[in-house]
């Protein structure tokens, strides 16, 4: 049986891209789990930062993009302090919100119609300003 | 001595309440906050891409008008201090990006302003032994968590604000002000920040973790210097219980208005009436209003 090893597979076109936007050399990662586990919204994802960032050097475009991970990332930067190889998580989770926020469909995750009247007149401009900088194109 | 102040977005409306206790505090206390003259919002998130440019046009915007009222520029708001003092550095020692900025907003700043939080203020500038001296009303030993969340504190390596892992200006300053400060294992956690509009669910679990954590320990209050933090973990304690049936609730309350408390600053004058949790029923229980 032939086996093929290429480091093409694992440093495709979806990785670099990725390490394109967010500055991170992805093969940093040794999969230690830290950020996952100190992330305080990881509960909620299906996917753990740490995942996310194995399953991008696979290829496995499809599946980071329809993870829900980045969009449930707060920002905390949680795991960008505590990474003991240096790699700032918070950027990566950036980069891969905006693969999809920065294709021509323009595929917002969150608009403001979507948002009530009530809701609107009832949160702080900061929470909706940094929200929709994060979600919208 | 005179600190330009940026107020924010949020301070000149649903924050009041952190904004004027703050500029009163300084009445007090001896230095001035001289307000920054057209001033816009700084973006309320640093731009983690690295080829976002286009958001740091209104951060330095702000900073090169500091720059030309004055040599410092203070906030009460940890989102627009994290921006600030974030874009600040990048200016400073970018010089592709300093260039870019600059020729879009035609302006030329290079990164000299000092920018400040106002706990640096009190901490550095006014000292927390003056502020002890200049009490007028003793808070009675309250048992108050102080939340940092994230924006005043990371990434460590830009904030340089303190601890990275165990803070304690915060602790500090309640000390100094006759508080009991309460130690709990969630004070450099999360408030679920912007997902409150993204995913309010997860935020309000992410507020409930820190709250319940506040009160396990003994926390009669919670304070806070941010209005996204003061909104997901005050405003949101209606979600919170239709999720927790066990959720006893607590007040969130600016440090701004504490410190005006200890200071002898009349109730009145503190806005109370914007948290939502209504802390007047604690402080009258404790003979402070």
């Amino acid at each position: 049986m032939k086996i093929e090893i290429s480091r093409h597979k694992v440093h495709n076109a979806f990785a670099q891209k990725v390490e394109e936007i967010s500055g991170q050399n992805l093969f940093a990662c040794y999969q230690c789990g830290n950020c996952t586990a100190g992330c305080p919204v990881s509960f909620a994802m299906d996917l753990g930062p740490h995942q996310v960032i194995r399953f991008s050097l696979l290829g496995l475009e499809e599946e980071v993009l329809e993870s829900n991970t980045f969009w449930i990332c707060a920002s905390c930067l949680q795991c960008t302090s505590r990474c003991p190889k240096g790699l700032d998580i918070a950027r990566i989770m950036e980069a891969l919100r905006l693969v999809i926020l920065r294709k021509k469909e323009r595929l917002d995750h969150l608009e403001v119609a979507e948002l009530s009247k009530e809701f609107l007149e009832r949160i702080p401009q900061i929470a909706l300003i940094s929200g929709l900088r994060k979600f919208s194109s | 001595m005179v600190y330009l102040y940026f107020p924010g977005c949020t301070l000149y409306t649903k924050a009041q309440n952190l904004d004027e206790a703050g500029r009163e505090c300084a009445k007090v206390l001896g230095f001035e906050l001289k307000e920054l003259s057209n001033w816009t919002c700084c973006g309320a998130t640093f731009p983690l891409a690295k080829d976002n440019i286009m958001a740091l046009a209104p951060p330095v915007r702000i900073l090169a008008r500091a720059k030309e009222e004055g040599s410092t520029l203070t906030t009460l708001c940890s989102v627009c201090f994290n921006v600030i003092k974030r874009t600040n550095q990048l200016i400073k020692g970018d010089e592709e990006k300093r260039e870019k900025v600059n020729t879009f907003i035609e302006m030329d700043y290079q990164g000299d302003v000092r920018v400040l939080h106002y706990l640096e203020i009190l901490k550095q500038e006014v000292g927390f032994d003056t502020i002890k001296a200049t009490m007028k009303r003793d808070l009675q030993g309250m048992k108050v968590a102080p939340f940092y969340g994230c924006m005043l504190l990371r990434p460590f390596e830009e904030m340089q604000f303190d601890d990275k892992e165990a803070p304690t200006i915060f602790e500090e300053l309640l000390e100094a002000i006759s508080c009991e400060p309460v130690d709990f294992p969630y004070k450099i956690e999360c408030c679920g920040a912007f997902q409150s509009v993204g995913a309010p669910e997860v935020a309000t679990e992410c507020a409930y973790a820190v709250l319940n954590s506040a009160l396990k320990n003994g926390a009669e209050a919670v304070t806070t210097t941010c209005p996204l933090c003061q909104f997901n973990m005050d405003s949101m304690q209606k979600e919170i219980h239709e999720h927790h049936n066990d959720f006893r609730g607590i007040p969130v309350i600016y440090f701004t208005q504490l410190l005006a408390l200890a200071l002898g600053l009349p109730a009145e004058k503190l806005e109370f009436q914007r948290n939502d949790v209504d802390p007047r029923p604690l402080l009258k229980e404790k003979g402070l209003i």
